[in-house]
């Protein structure tokens, strides 16, 4: 019987040969990423009592959720973490003027194939759609790897996801990977290394590959990965990423389960709240009154997405007492967006465009909701609160269902204006 | 950890999620394990706190822990003097929070179906065995490296014994 993808990458990491799924490997990691939650980190690396990190260079730090300071506590975090980096020597430090975490690790080359990456995130599985085996963890957890470049793993078994067909108009891999979760639910891959793979999976860019494994924390995997191809490779050259070894699961590998969709015949998909797997196809929620929607995130922040949204409201205005707030996940997809003219049409369509950054998708700034208020993002996720408030309300989409909708003010279609 | 722990059953359904182990109304608010403590289960089993005796064990069906990432539902059940926790599964974060924070898990799907609330359970945890009623059911054993963990009483301390031992 071969091998996972997941059991390769953590035998590799760990010094051993033949580990198999279920077993705990201690394990180092290529990168260790972590990002505002570096002060927290910083302060139980404290507590354990060591002076100097493990590695210096394998340490990845970005200051991006609450971009610039929005109070003076968050002000003092992040000078908090600018000490640390000094102090410790740390290099690769990214401050508060590029972008996503998630965005900008793979635009600076971190993101190399055959890679263990481990961040204090729980989107840290994006990596996976470069063929790294890469999975969020606890802040606890940092601190120790940060004194001793180790950290125990549990090797996951491994969901083979096939997805088939080709998307119809209107249909984005964000409908796609909606439609999977609300099947497989919110726990349906729970500490599972999901592979994405298929047709469909074969067509898609890295930007909707980097959606599905960014996902793939949403039906509970630890990890989620696409197999690197030409389209890998390209876009890897493409930021001066060239040389590495990519992993594959064997041709026999263990798979515990086998799951198949085809979405040559799905809809536009929206998650309802309070759950990422309350999905529902847009006929069931169109009419639904928005007072905001949201354009951006690791999720749908990228150039790709921009465009996409760009194109459906070029020469439109968005609808009176809706607010669009757009955020570039990174300076590279803001400075491409500008050069393509996307930020000057979605600009003069109404939209407010913001600094790239995680901005409201936590409800920490630059558009958190009021009580009653409902917002149609195109986040990940929808929880009750996580924009800030209780009582306001979360429907998360495709761009082009967002860029529809906000036209209307209400959740709409995106088919009629493609 | 001892390596073996002879306690109590309470018995869990399925998906019990961490605002039943321990209301996210407390989470900013008591931070004290003792006092967390008190809570423990509250939302569950109200007659949980009040009763549970040390080295009992809980055991419960799949997804055990799911929900958020706080780590006061792992502390709360160790400050409870909660022994173990055996279930059919546990949410990731679950897993990772109770084994960081010194609270021993065991998975074994087949006792679940077998043990009724108040019978006693032990387990061995370096022989990978739980006894039930003379019956015997094995589990893989925790490696070396994740029962010092659980020996140490979480990965902090774990951690900061390691490097007062070499320095």
């Amino acid at each position: 019987m071969g091998f996972t993808f997941a059991e390769k990458i953590l035998a590799q990491k760990s010094g051993r040969s033949g580990v198999r799924a279920g077993e705990i490997v201690i394990a180092e990691p290529d990168i260790i990423m972590s990002h505002d939650n570096s002060s927290a980190i910083a302060k139980t690396f404290a507590e354990i009592g060591v002076s100097k990190v493990w590695n210096p260079d394998k340490i990845v730090i970005i200051l991006d959720h609450v971009v610039p300071a929005a109070s003076e506590k968050h002000a003092q975090n992040h000078k908090t973490v600018r000490e640390f980096v000094s102090a410790q020597g740390i290099k690769i430090f990214y401050d508060i003027n590029h972008g996503i975490c998630h965005q900008v690790l793979p635009e600076k080359g971190h993101a190399v194939p055959g890679r263990l990456i481990l961040g204090s995130d729980s989107h840290t599985t994006t990596y996976g759609a470069f063929g790294c085996f890469a999975a969020g963890i606890g802040r606890t957890e940092t601190a120790a790897i940060w004194a001793t470049g180790k950290l125990w793993l549990l090797c996951p078994q491994t969901y083979k996801i096939l997805i088939k067909g080709k998307s119809p108009v209107g249909v984005f891999a964000k409908d796609v990977i909606l439609h999977i979760i609300g099947k497989l639910g919110a726990d349906g891959a729970d500490y599972r290394c999901v592979e994405f793979t298929g047709i469909a999976v074969a067509d898609m860019s890295i930007d909707d590959r980097m959606l599905l494994c960014n996902m793939a924390a949403e039906m509970g995997a630890k990890a989620g990965v696409c197999m690197v191809d030409d389209t890998t490779r390209a876009w890897l050259m493409g930021h001066g990423v060239t040389e590495y070894e990519a992993v594959y699961s064997d041709a026999d590998a263990d798979y515990e389960n086998v799951l198949e969709f085809d979405i040559s015949s799905i809809e536009p998909q929206v998650a309802c709240p309070h759950t990422v797997d309350n999905v529902k196809p847009v006929s069931e929620v169109e009419g639904m009154r928005i007072q905001q929607c949201l354009l951006g995130t690791c999720t749908n922040g990228r150039v790709s997405d921009l465009r996409l949204a760009a194109g459906i409201l070029k020469g439109k205005k968005i609808a009176q007492g809706v607010r669009l707030i757009v955020l570039p996940a990174s300076k590279e997809v803001y400075q491409e967006a500008m050069r393509e003219g996307i930020l000057e049409t979605l600009s003069e369509a109404g939209a407010v465009i913001c600094n790239p950054g995680c901005g409201p998708c936590l409800g920490a700034h630059q558009g958190v909701l009021a009580p009653g208020e409902v917002c149609l993002s195109t986040a990940n996720r929808n929880f009750k609160g996580r924009m800030g408030c209780p009582n306001s309300e979360i429907y998360l989409a495709s761009p082009a269902t967002v860029a529809a909708s906000a036209i209307e003010g209400a959740i709409a279609d995106p088919r009629k204006y493609m | 950890m001892r390596d073996v722990i002879t306690g109590r059953v309470w018995k869990f359904g399925d998906d019990v999620n961490t605002d039943v182990i321990f209301p996210g109304k407390y989470t900013y608010t008591i931070t004290e394990p003792a006092e967390m403590a008190r809570h423990a289960m509250e939302d569950a089993d109200s007659s949980f706190a009040g009763h549970v005796q040390k080295d009992d064990i809980i055991v419960a069906g799949r997804n055990f822990g799911c929900g958020s990432s706080r780590e006061q539902a792992a502390l709360c059940l160790k400050a409870a003097g909660v022994g173990a926790v055996i279930a059919k599964s546990f949410a990731r974060i679950y897993f990772r929070n109770a084994i960081n924070l010194g609270l021993p898990i065991v998975i074994c799907p087949e006792v679940v179906g077998k043990v009724a609330p108040g019978d006693m359970l032990s387990i061995s945890f370096s022989l990978g065995k739980l006894t039930h009623k003379g019956q015997e059911y094995r589990f893989p054993p925790l490696p070396e490296e994740v029962a010092g963990i659980l020996d140490a009483g979480g990965l902090v301390p774990y951690v900061k014994a390691k490097f007062q031992k070499s320095g």
